[in-house]
């Protein structure tokens, strides 16, 4: 596979650690949230056949984590982000 | 009808005209007491062992391809029960037991064959790490030698042992583990379940379920709407796919795992070699096919095929462990779905919905949990308590924190 | 040797000879031959025998397709099983041998098999053999297993190299025929990269082996000079010799070059082949087609061939298959053999053509509405029964035979993505179907376009399409467009024999007959219960031809039937050639720490940590057990100073204004109250809760740290820091690096640490100014730069210093000089895992992905005062239990007696079942100074058991000790030592 970094360009995706869905960027706080609540966040998943959202890491690269829209029947990739754009987005930023 | 050597050598005799369909395609009936989705393995174990062993009847197994078509018929055909924590071995020796005696059971020859599984041994932290696992497989009755260096040179003088980048230092191994002939285990299953009135219907995928006042009432399909009074979905690889029927989220990822096959050679190994510096295991088919796999790819896939980067990894694999094989070619790679789940252990355990019940997340050994994984399904199904083996296949063990995690990589799929 | 059946014509070079052998015979062909070609020249028609039956078998085929004529070449770690002789090119000396059978090839003992065929019917092992239950496995398995299998591989390890290598273009094309051709041309023309791939050492494809004219010239010289004109574009890559294996994601595609096959053994410095990546921009498929036969009774001997390939032999070889031919055909293309072999000048005694009417070839007896019934001949095709309209039979006597069923689109590569082929009834063949692999399109006769033309203009305009191309379309040569006349004749039916379907498998007419009896009637069931296609040709001639008997039996049409899908690879792949550079030594690479040349020199012995190789021990004169070394090792720094290179520690240095909450965050106990020049053990869990790993962490300034992880989980520590910092904390200010390889760090432990160190480090580092839990950046030997924490894992006075890495061996040599007096040695791993088991510092065994900080008597570290990551799953039920697993010491009751890591914990009296298993020992060594081994263990409730005797038992070796349970802090357990 080949992942078009937002930085560096098409890079193959050997290059690269996969982690998982794109949810886990949406941790809880610990300080209030649950064990409920990490037990959803940590285990639970969508696991979509079609389009879905995951977070690759360029480890051998730039180092940046990546939010990567794929879809998991075709393995087409239509979107790449870096995933610090992406929780910024959520209001994550300074 | 009961197959025998006397009945082959009549038929060849007479032109084979007497053989019948080894089993019926019936059309679905209105309602059943049990619909299993999914006849792969385990859904065709589960109405077998519901009809034989749990005296139950009006089963039906739906299929939406055709059966045995899941990673039944797409696997490495390894079969053993060396598994190190409580809450999978007894299980895992329980379906070995119960492979142990399969083909008598069903009548069906699925080449049930144990010549031995070894885990080589490269490090010392991976001697004491096998030592532990020996002594737990031998505590569970499942056996288990550790080998020196020397013994598994005896048995197996070709593999690298003298310019190896990790040196072999021994193995774990398991004599009774071995292969069977994968399809078989399915058709056997079928045939007897079909022996024994269970409707298989092929060609039925499920693509709803109803749901009324908390309580299952049977499944919508391409050919219409089917009762029944509880189903058991038995769906690995789609498992996720179909529980969202149910409006369920499950601890699983659906990854793709390759495997492999080289052509046909004259004998070359006899059991099953797992090597331990890499990403590579593989035994001889009775066929003379080197039979090997190794790590999934890796990310999240629902296309049956994956990509150059883990086939060459595995060849690598191959090549340090065995010189030998240059030469040999790589005839065909196929590609599974697998229920990769949240600790590396399967799920076999009712659900928030009453008369629904789940078997699945069996990552990539699936297979050699076949026949235990039909009886404790059909035990859960039949008696609405889990079977003395599986009583830690649950959903809520990771709310609870009582993980079954044999490789101790933690909630990420693709490490398991 | 005379070549006795070599004619005119042909596209070898007859001015060279070349010699090899096949079985031990000696033979000649010319350059240009393939071997089966040769043997085919020399009247060498038994090639080969199949897999169950033992059948006599010859080629076929004239490609990669061919199911039959398989032979092992080369000997010794060269040998090569299963190799087609149809794609063998002829080299000098070479040795080729028949496979499969015993003890000859014109007598093989198991063609015993064939006379009881009729008990081997499909699936016949599935319903027998069960009795008495021990003897499948005792007698009929291993019966089987011994005389399964095609060739055989010699256990000795293969001498060739492979390699690997990556390529870019705009435009791959695979498949070097009129299609192909076509369209490298107009690609390359238009100035785009180009690479044209072909599995064949001469490209042109069907070119080469057809008489048909393409522009002025013959097809054959066409193709050599538009090959010439692509040789001659800078933006195109020609590779012969070159199969496209695989269409894999995003426009990548695997090929193999066989670089040196062709060779006796590969030139100096080069690999016998490459595994080439290939990053395509746009693809085109040009891989032809491939002839299906027809199956009729004893279709399968030696002279029964495709009559392409009967053709492609006598037109591009100049070889006739047979001095009496003839041809079987239910289409045009067939009759396509008999008149280019009369013109060549060969004696065609009869032409059966399944369809009525049509015209008539002049000069031949054409026999219309007529079909070949059966054959005779043991080791090779002597008559033909034909079955003419009239219903009367007649037989020919004849050595060769061309049968032509169609022709297959090689729509292999296109399905790579499983996308399913659909049918073609004009045809009567599958074609592409939709979804397959995106950017590639397919060409000429891959897409069922039958004609020159058609695969020239279709070859020419997917170029144009696939890169968008404007402008005028490079114009085409004149080339026949005839029609494909077809009439589908799948089987002929007749009488009981055997009709074969996978000849290599030995898979026939009556074998799918049984699997539809007993409805194994999904195609996918008729493949896997009859082993259709599962031969080493993966049923290129046979399953197209399978699945329409299944259709006829079924009364189903062929669409209705189903299809089957190919994968990858192509053809088979070498595993040396997948696996490249990557085996021996060099499997993996190698890291080295700072300190190996030193260790090297000293004789020192290492041990493979991961990739690293670290210093297992040093060895001194005199010392020939391991424990010797090791013992020595641990005496002497206890007593006096020890030096071990740590470097393979990970390092990462976090900075920012949030560098402190950051690590409040990722590391479970408390780190914001670290003051600077300070260092802390810091305990780090995975987000569910179990301990991921630990170290310690200096504040080297305000917003400076430096953390240390495991050797083992440096990597995944940093990605782990990284994912923390980006994605669940973008507002932090943090900034990370990995130094790993930047630092290399030594650790200085006994009580003459601190005066050895005194010797090279330039500043004042008495306790009262660098005290316990120290860390400051400094310099030593005069003003090189480095870091100085006082940190312990030995339980010594000790200290982790650390310089630029490529001062690390300078430094470890100045220690040793300098500190001379204190008698320093170099410690190695096992020394380090004495003291630390002494000291009861978890490490690899007990950091083991599946303990908690509970489990480790770390339970307190686990702040709930703040969030961290895996501070609320920490405390699940399941991780909080009273009884739950415990760090305990071991040491044997008896001292003489040895413990083994692994072993479990029994109660005194208790059967050593799983429901007494009390725990395990997660690592063990022998302490010189309590002098007996000892032991660190997880075991139940066991912070309860300390001072209990238990036993400990090893079943695999028979093993069962008594043993006290202590406290895991087994040496110096007031700390006394280290605080010195």
């Amino acid at each position: 596979m080949i992942i078009h970094h937002p930085i560096l360009g098409p890079r193959d995706a050997q290059e690269f650690v996969y982690l998982g869905d794109a949810s886990l960027m949406d941790r809880p706080d610990g300080m209030t949230a649950g064990i409920e609540e990490f037990h959803e966040y940590l285990y639970q998943r969508g696991n979509p056949a079609g389009e879905h959202r995951e977070l690759w890491y360029h480890e051998q690269g730039d180092r940046s984590w990546l939010v990567v829209t794929r879809n998991t029947v075709t393995h087409e990739i239509t979107k790449v982000e870096l995933a610090r754009d992406v929780a910024r987005a959520k209001g994550r930023s300074k | 009808m009961r197959y025998s050597g006397f009945r082959v050598i009549a038929e060849a005799l007479t032109g084979h005209k007497g053989w019948k369909p080894v089993w019926r395609d019936p059309e679905p009936q209105s309602e059943y007491d049990y619909i299993i989705v999914g006849g792969g393995g385990h859904g065709l174990a589960t109405a077998y062992y519901l009809a034989k062993e749990f005296g139950q009847a009006r089963i039906a197994v739906l299929e939406k391809g055709y059966l045995g078509g899941g990673n039944v018929g797409r696997n490495t055909t390894i079969i053993r029960s060396n598994y190190l924590l409580d809450g999978n071995e007894p299980f895992y020796e329980f379906s070995l037991k119960l492979w142990e005696g399969l083909e008598q059971d069903f009548n069906y020859n699925a080449m049930v064959s144990q010549r031995g599984i070894m885990n080589l041994i490269h490090t010392d932290a991976q001697r004491d790490a096998f030592t532990r696992r020996g002594n737990a497989m031998i505590m569970h009755g499942a056996g288990a030698r550790l080998l020196n260096r020397d013994e598994v040179r005896a048995m197996y003088p070709w593999l690298n042992f003298d310019d190896a980048r990790f040196p072999i230092k021994g193995a774990l191994a398991q004599p009774r583990g071995g292969t069977v002939r994968h399809d078989a285990v399915a058709w056997g299953y079928a045939r007897g379940a079909d022996m024994r009135g269970v409707d298989l219907i092929q060609n039925c995928e499920v693509t709803g379920m109803r749901i009324e006042n908390g309580r299952i009432k049977g499944v919508e399909t391409n050919r219409g709407f089917i009762g029944a009074k509880k189903v058991g979905v038995a769906v690995a690889g789609s498992s996720s796919k179909v529980m969202a029927h149910a409006g369920m989220r499950l601890p699983i990822e659906s990854h793709v795992l390759q495997a492999f096959v080289s052509e046909g050679l004259k004998p070359l190994i006899d059991g099953v070699i797992t090597f331990g510096a890499g990403h590579f295991y593989v035994s001889q088919s009775d066929k003379g096919g080197l039979v090997f796999g190794g790590d999934i790819d890796g990310y999240n896939s629902y296309a049956q095929r994956g990509n150059l980067p883990v086939i060459e990894d595995v060849a690598e694999g191959g090549m340090a462990l065995m010189p030998a094989i240059g030469r040999v070619r790589l005839l065909r790679t196929w590609g599974g779905i697998m229920d990769m789940s949240m600790d590396g252990s399967p799920i076999i355990d009712r659900t928030h919905v009453e008369g629904l019940y789940f078997n699945g997340g069996w990552c990539y050994g699936g297979f050699k949990a076949t026949p235990a994984s039909g009886w404790c399904f059909a035990h859960l199904m039949a008696k609405d308590a889990p079977h003395p083996t599986a009583t830690a296949y649950r959903f809520d063990r990771f709310l609870k924190g009582r993980m079954i995690d044999e490789k101790g990589q933690g909630a990420q799929p693709n490490l398991h | 040797m005379t070549q006795s059946h070599r004619i005119s014509g042909g596209q070898v070079d007859r001015t060279k000879t070349v010699r090899f052998t096949f079985d031990g015979i000696p033979y000649q062909g010319h350059p240009g031959d393939t071997l089966a070609s040769a043997l085919l020249a020399n009247g060498v028609r038994l090639m080969g025998r199949s897999f169950k039956y033992h059948r006599p078998r010859g080629p076929i085929s004239s490609g990669s397709e061919e199911p039959n004529a398989l032979v092992e070449l080369r000997t010794g770690g060269r040998q090569e099983p299963n190799t087609r002789a149809t794609v063998v090119e002829l080299f000098e000396g070479l040795d080729a041998r028949s496979q499969n059978r015993w003890p000859s090839l014109r007598f093989d003992a198991m063609g015993i098999n064939d006379r009881f065929s009729t008990f081997f019917a499909a699936g016949f092992y599935y319903k027998t053999f069960m009795w008495p239950k021990s003897f499948w496995e005792k007698i009929y398995e291993p019966i089987i297993r011994r005389a399964a299998g095609l060739g055989s591989v010699t256990r000795q390890e293969d001498p060739d190299e492979y390699d690997k290598g990556f390529l870019h273009c705009d435009l791959l094309v695979i498949g070097a025929g009129p299609a192909g051709l076509m369209a490298a041309l107009t690609a390359g023309r238009a100035g785009k990269r180009v690479i044209l791939a072909d599995e064949d050492f001469r490209l042109g494809g069907r070119l080469n082996a057809e008489t048909h004219a393409v522009g002025q010239a013959s097809g054959a010289d066409w193709a050599v000079a538009a090959v010439a004109e692509l040789a001659a574009m800078p933006n195109v890559r020609l590779m012969t010799r070159t199969t496209v294996m695989g269409a894999f994601d995003h426009g990548i595609y695997g090929a193999v070059e066989r670089v040196s096959d062709h060779l006796p053994v590969p030139a100096k410095g080069k690999p016998r082949q490459v595994l080439w990546r290939i990053y395509a921009g746009k693809a085109i498929l040009a891989g032809g087609a491939t002839e299906r036969p027809i199956a009729f009774e004893n279709n399968d001997r030696p002279g029964v061939m495709l009559a392409g390939a009967l053709r492609a032999y006598a037109n591009r070889w100049g070889v006739k298959a047979g001095e009496r031919v003839a041809v079987f055909t239910n289409n045009d293309d067939g009759l396509r053999t008999a008149t280019d072999l009369m013109a060549r000048g060969v004696d065609v005694v009869a032409v059966i053509d399944s369809r009525e009417g049509g015209e008539l070839i002049p000069g031949v007896r054409h026999l219309r509405g007529a079909e070949v019934i059966d054959s005779s001949g043991k080791l090779g095709l002597k008559t033909i029964t034909v079955r003419q309209s009239n219903g009367k039979t007649e037989d020919i006597r004849v050595d060769a035979l061309g049968v032509s069923g169609g022709w297959n689109p090689n729509v292999n590569v296109h399905s790579h993505h499983r996308s399913r082929p659909v049918y073609d009834a004009g045809i009567a063949a599958f074609v592409p179907g939709e979804d397959g692999p995106p950017g590639l399109s397919v060409t000429g006769a891959a897409a069922g376009v039958l004609s020159t033309h058609g695969a020239l203009r279709t070859g020419r305009d997917a170029a144009m399409a696939a890169l968008g191309l404007t402008g005028a379309a490079p114009d085409l040569p004149e080339a026949e467009d005839a029609p494909v006349r077809v009439s589908p004749l799948w089987f002929v039916h007749h009488g009981k024999g055997r009709a074969w379907i996978d000849q290599q498998n030995d898979v026939t007419v009556k074998d799918v007959k049984l699997a539809h009896k007993e409805n194994f009637t999904s195609v996918e069931h008729l493949k896997r219960y009859t082993t259709l296609g599962m031969a080493t040709d993966q049923g290129k001639t046979g399953n197209v031809l399978g699945l329409a008997v299944m259709a006829e039996l079924t009364g189903r049409s062929i669409p209705e039937t189903g299809t089957t899908i190919y994968r990858p690879p192509y053809t088979p792949v070498a595993m040396g050639t997948l696996a490249g550079r990557s085996r021996g030594k060099e499997f993996k690479p190698f890291r080295l720490t700072p300190s190996h040349h030193w260790a090297k020199e000293q004789g020192a012995v290492f041990v493979e940590v991961g990739n690293w190789l670290r210093t297992q021990w040093v060895p001194k004169a005199g010392e020939t057990e391991w424990r010797q070394s090791v013992d020595r090792e641990v005496l002497a720094t206890r007593k006096s100073v020890g030096i071990c290179d740590v470097t393979t520690l990970g390092k990462i240095d976090i900075q920012g204004t949030d560098a402190g909450e950051f690590l409040n965050r990722v590391y479970a106990n408390t780190f914001s109250t670290l003051a600077v020049g300070k260092c802390r053990y810091g305990l780090m869990l995975r987000e569910d809760g179990i301990v991921f790993d630990d170290g310690t962490t200096a504040r080297m300034g305000e917003n400076e740290y430096v953390m240390t992880t495991t050797t083992a989980n440096a990597v995944t520590v940093f990605r782990h820091l990284e994912f923390c910092r980006q994605v669940l904390w973008p507002e932090m200010d943090v900034q990370l690096i990995s130094t790993t390889e930047a630092w290399a760090q030594f650790s200085v432990a006994g009580p003459n640490a601190r005066k050895l160190l005194e010797k090279v480090v330039d500043q004042d580092i008495s306790d009262a100014s660098f005290p316990y839990m120290g860390a400051a950046n400094i310099t030593v030997c005069g003003g090189l730069r480095a870091r100085l924490f006082r940190i312990s894992f030995s339980g010594e006075l000790a200290y982790e210093i650390a310089v630029p890495t490529r001062y690390g061996d300078a430094l470890l040599r100045e220690m040793l000089a300098r500190g001379a007096e204190f008698d320093p040695i170099v410690y190695g791993t096992e020394a380090l895992g004495v003291m630390r088991i002494e000291k009861g510092h978890v490490a690899g065994g007990e950091l083991n992905g599946q303990s908690t900080a509970l489990n480790m008597g770390l339970g307190k570290m686990v702040s709930k005062k703040k969030d961290s990551i895996g501070m609320v799953l920490s405390q699940r039920e399941g991780m909080v239990q009273e009884d739950g697993y415990r760090l305990v010491g071991v040491k044997p009751v008896d001292p003489k007696a040895a413990l083994t890591a692994g072993s479990h914990f029994l109660e005194k009296g208790a059967a050593a079942v799983a429901a007494n298993d009390g725990g395990w020992l997660t690592s063990k060594v022998y302490s010189p100074h309590l002098g007996c081994d000892i032991a660190l263990g997880y075991l139940k409730g066991g912070d309860k058991k300390i001072g209990q005797r238990m036993r400990i038992v090893n079943l695999l070796a028979g093993l069962d000790t008594e043993v006290e349970i202590i406290s895991p802090h087994m040496f110096d357990p007031e700390g006394e030592r280290l605080r010195g």
